[in-house]
């Protein structure tokens, strides 16, 4: 059809009036109620939605009704990605024949499977055998759209936390980063291994003895290992990245940062680099303000000197 | 069983707001005094207790181990729990193992978030979290229940607090705060003094066995009985009037008898459900250090009371004290450590 | 060592991407039942719990042991809680079997678990404060520098990790628990998948799971009631060190080495290769077997590929490493460790299945964590040491 308004309405004024029997009657003035009812028929199985005869046998149903549910099993579905005009939904939903636990039959009805754009795909977690109860409407009149739709058995609730804190660097890290900013890269010497270690933590991990003894260090420094990452990672310039392990020259031990300024498949073991600082302006009390470390032309430094940093 | 006690016991000087120290940094001197005041560099096994939501960042004990000098490597272990349960294990090490020493400490800074909500993330994620339900709410329900079963009265609670914060106002250690006086309710039946203050700090102990305790330690606190017992969890299907873990762990502690008792009690009332739980009358003296009310470095406390009661038992004030840690909603899990000036109790 | 003790239990569940159909109580339930009927106990019979897990960040429960202590039976008893990173499933056993060793109590249940689909572990793992000096973020990035300097210092061809990933799902397919299951993977196949963090291929790296594993450890006059057979533990020990600090091995980190040999001479062992019959070990990148087999003393500095390479390390082996498919296969990181020592357990108890090392009489469990700095091991044999 075109997508001009339509030139003729067919509808009944009013809608229409039915009589619905018995059992229809009985299932849906059970539905007003709030509740789900099936039918027994003569050999035993329970037809939900009821109806007055057995559907195999053509025989009348008897006249017990049992209550069914409150689950149902998905039996089979169809996705519907962009809903129409009367569909029960307004985003995109599934319809679905469920049968309800306690029945041998399926009731078809609209499956809500939460907020998808128009034309989304099924959601991988719709599935035959998925477990779902109605979504029962407030106002109900006795008819089936008393149940709005089905939707999921709850198998996960989303639990956001947002903690909030004010957390402080510690004073070495303090004093390091003041460094940063500054453009230094400071470390303390310990008194007991004379190694130098940086980022300073006011101690020696090793040895267990508090450090003062500040050195200031060059940012200059050798690569001793490395990855390729090949993972996107918003701080790296591109994929593939390279972190990697560098030996400032004077530290005792490596800083894990990232390496670019030259091919991936081009850094090596023992290549020398030197860091490559933000511009003055952006500088702050942190250690983004050293981007990467990128090579500097300078022979490299044979593995023996750098073996025992690994 | 054998023989241990608590031979040493350090302390940081608790602040009541950040003073720009990281947790290693408030924790690294704790452990240098301490292995100096033993003169042991290196402990059979170390044992420490931390809460990473309290840090605000997952493996706050991988950054702490950098105080220790964990080199060459150590034996050791951690608990993501108030130090308290880290002497535990440290305690059952000793029982069985070939060492003799053990180092055990914990830390927190309260100071960098808001513990009470923090402590939401710790309760039933189903039906309890999302709620939104914070730790003072939570104890506040206990207080109430508590008063109403036993007659106290809200005095009662503004007593303890007044007798906490007189006493911790003679502990260097604690922070040194000024008699209640009734401000609205934090949450009702609860005030502002009911709740423990916002406390950064440290704490270690040293643990030690048999002969090797008496060398380190001229009046060694045996540790004559230990126990920890939980009970369900969701507030509804407790007597939250009681705590039930309490007493069963301090029977089996034989908390009976004791002199002296260091309670972790982060809330007044609960003052009032330990002394009838562990059966503690009127003539044992409670939290003379002035306890949680007084100083609350959250991971550290638990272990903190333990110490000082180890400490009473060192400068021979009493001959028998206890040491009580609790850990999740109103006294959900409850330690108690029995010590004693003689091995035999 | 203590009083003897045994593990008269082991329950597992399955390991899936997502286990949407249990809440986290129900996880740790599946377990702890196959673990208790494998014992033949019930909840009542157990005298404490420890349970153990990765940061609590995972799955955005704090301190977990008291929402889930009624849910373990542990009301009215003694329940405690482990974290040592990585390492932490190893370790919650270790602190478990100690609770046995020390004479404190009879029957101790021990969970692990991790339920990495309620968020995302890389976020859990790194959360970044602002005052972090990291430049890098992920395990990936860390370790691959490290298997790197590993290729380099022991000349091992770039083969060796494919033939790990290869051997340990090919094992998998064996193991009904096991969540990756790659029917017919080859050589080939682990080679055309994509490097992520070169020298680290795609197939070469540990899945993200769900899953919890469970065991039910004992005191000898226990575990002579018991209806199947008991693992005896012959050792048990725990190593840690700083994660940065001058000179360093990350490659073949001293803790490693250090814990190998306390738990060996615990259980009289002096020739690793010869006196283990089978050794489940943390291997979460396929290049990890090599370094481990070095570093746990299987083999001499730089021959570690060439164990691998002689398929000596496979089901068939004369050291099979990881019958279970191991921690390639499947990885819900708390209880990643405590799956090392339950099918370690079950090797030497005669019930690993399909997977079983015929006549395994004495296996090694390990885990590691954090920059290669905890480590956690066990030996279990069929024998009362």
């Amino acid at each position: 059809m075109p997508s001009d308004d339509p030139n003729h309405i067919l509808e009944f004024p009013g809608g229409y009036t039915r009589s619905v029997g018995p059992v229809i009657g009985r299932f849906l003035s059970e539905l007003r109620d709030g509740r789900l009812v099936g039918v027994r028929t003569r050999d035993g199985r329970v037809l939900v939605p009821p109806t007055e005869y057995d559907p195999d046998t053509g025989e009348d149903v008897t006249d017990e009704f049992v209550p069914v549910g409150p689950v149902g099993t998905v039996t089979t579905w169809s996705w519907v990605a962009r809903p129409r005009k009367n569909h029960p939904l307004d985003r995109p939903f599934a319809w679905a024949l469920v049968r309800m636990d306690g029945a041998d039959t399926a009731l078809l009805h609209a499956l809500d499977l939460g907020v998808f754009d128009e034309g989304a795909g099924p959601p991988k977690f719709l599935r035959t055998g998925m477990r779902v109860r109605p979504r029962w409407r407030v106002e109900r009149s006795g008819a089936i759209g008393d149940i709005e739709c089905f939707q999921p058995e709850v198998t996960m609730i989303t639990a956001p936390t947002r903690l909030e804190y004010r957390l402080r660097s510690g004073r070495a890290l303090d004093r390091f980063l003041e460094g940063v900013s500054q453009g230094k890269i400071i470390g303390h010497r310990c008194d007991v291994c004379g190694q130098v270690i940086v980022p300073m933590k006011g101690l020696c991990p090793k040895d267990g003895v508090p450090t003062t003894q500040e050195v200031e260090l060059p940012d200059t420094g050798t690569v001793t290992t490395f990855a390729v990452n090949n993972l996107p990672d918003p701080r790296a310039p591109e994929v593939p990245f390279v972190s990697a392990y560098i030996l400032l020259d004077g530290a005792g031990l490596t800083m894990l940062a990232l390496v670019a300024g030259i091919p991936a498949d081009q850094v090596r073991m023992g290549m020398r680099v030197k860091a490559k600082w933000r511009p003055r302006e952006e500088w702050g009390k942190t250690m983004a303000n050293i981007r990467w470390f990128e090579p500097l032309d300078e022979p490299d430094v044979p593995f023996d000197a750098i073996k025992d940093y690994l | 069983m054998r023989d241990i006690a608590v031979v040493a016991f350090v302390q940081t000087h608790h602040t009541g707001e950040d003073t720009g120290l990281s947790e290693t940094e408030l924790l690294a001197p704790v452990i240098t005094e301490i292995k100096q005041r033993t003169g042991i560099t290196r402990f059979g096994f170390t044992c420490s207790g931390s809460n990473d939501y309290l840090a605000g960042a997952p493996f706050s004990f991988v950054a702490a181990l950098d105080a220790v000098g964990a080199w060459p490597p150590i034996s050791e272990s951690h608990v993501e729990m108030d130090a308290a349960w880290a002497l535990y294990e440290a305690w059952v090490k000793l029982q069985h193992g070939e060492i003799d020493t053990a180092l055990v400490y914990g830390f927190g800074k309260a100071s960098q978030g808001d513990w009470a909500e923090i402590a939401t993330v710790g309760y039933d994620p189903y039906y309890l979290t999302p709620l939104g339900v914070d730790a003072d709410s939570m104890a506040a329900l206990q207080a109430r229940a508590h008063l109403e079963r036993s007659g106290a009265k809200e005095d009662d609670l503004r007593a303890v607090v007044a007798r906490s914060r007189a006493a911790g106002r003679d502990n260097p250690f604690a922070l040194h705060l000024p008699d209640p006086e009734d401000g609205d309710h934090t949450v009702a039946p609860l005030r502002a003094h009911d709740v423990a203050p916002v406390t950064d700090g440290a704490a270690a102990v040293v643990l030690a066995a048999g002969d090797r305790a008496r060398e380190l330690c001229e009046r060694p606190a045996w540790i004559t009985g230990i126990d920890h017992r939980a009970e369900p969890h969701l507030p509804g299907v407790r007597d939250l009037s009681r705590s039930e873990s309490a007493r069963l762990a301090g029977e089996r502690a034989g908390a009976a008898g004791v002199q002296v008792a260091e309670l972790h009690t982060r809330y007044s009332h609960e003052e009032l459900i330990l002394r009838e739980a562990l059966g503690l009358g009127e003539e044992v003296t409670v939290n003379p250090s002035g306890g949680p009310l007084s100083a609350d470095p959250i991971m550290a406390t638990g272990l903190i009371r333990i110490g000082e009661a180890a400490a009473r038992i060192h400068d021979g004030t009493a001959g028998r004290a206890l040491g009580h840690a609790a850990s999740g909603p109103c006294l959900q899990q409850n330690l108690v450590c029995v010590l004693s000036g003689a091995t035999n109790g | 060592m203590g009083n003897a003790c045994a593990v008269i239990g082991v329950g597992q569940t399955a390991y899936k991407t997502k286990r949407l159909d249990v809440s986290v109580a129900g996880l740790l339930r599946e377990a702890a039942r196959r673990a208790l009927d494998d014992a033949g106990l019930s909840w009542k019979d157990i005298d404490a719990v420890v349970i153990g897990k990765a940061p609590d960040l995972f799955e955005g429960v704090m301190t977990p042991e008291a929402y889930l202590a009624d849910a373990l039976g542990a009301a009215g008893k003694p329940i405690m809680r482990v974290h040592t990173a990585g390492s932490v499933g190893g370790s919650t056993a270790v602190v478990a079997a100690s609770l046995i060793q020390s004479g404190v109590h009879r029957r101790v249940l021990t969970v692990a678990w991790e339920k990495q689909s309620e968020s995302n572990a890389t976020w859990a793992l790194t959360v970044n404060t602002p005052y972090s000096t990291s430049l890098v973020v992920g395990a990936g990035g860390y370790f691959a520098p490290h298997i790197r300097a590993y290729m380099r210092r022991s000349g091992a061809p770039p083969h060796i990790g494919t033939l790990v990933a290869v051997k340990d799902r090919r094992n998998a397919l064996k193991n009904p628990y096991a969540h990756l299951k790659i029917p017919g993977i080859t050589r080939e196949m682990v080679e055309s998948t994509p490097m992520l963090w070169e020298p680290i291929r795609y197939l070469e790296t540990c899945p993200s799971s769900d899953g919890a594993c469970a065991m039910v450890l004992a005191s000898e006059d226990a575990a002579r009631q018991a209806p199947n057979p008991p693992a005896w533990v012959h050792g048990t020990a725990m190593r840690s060190e700083p994660i940065f600090f001058a000179g360093r091995d990350t490659v073949d980190p001293q803790g490693g080495r250090d814990c190998a040999a306390d738990v060996y001479r615990q259980a009289g062992i002096s020739d690793p290769r010869r006196e283990i019959d089978v050794a489940e070990v943390y291997v979460p990148f396929s290049w990890y077997e090599p370094m481990w087999l070095e570093n746990l003393g299987f083999c001499g500095e730089g021959e570690g590929w060439k164990l691998t390479e002689s398929g000596a390390t496979a089901l068939d082996g004369d050291i099979p490493w990881n019958a279970s498919g191991g921690v390639l296969s499947s990885n819900p990181i708390g209880a990643s460790g405590m799956i090392r020592f339950a099918e370690a357990a079950l090797q030497v108890r005669g019930l690993a299945g399909e997977h079983q090392v015929d006549g395994a009489r004495r296996a090694l469990g390990h885990a590691y964590g954090g920059g290669a700095q905890f480590f956690a091991m066990w030996i279990v044999g069929s024998e009362k040491p």
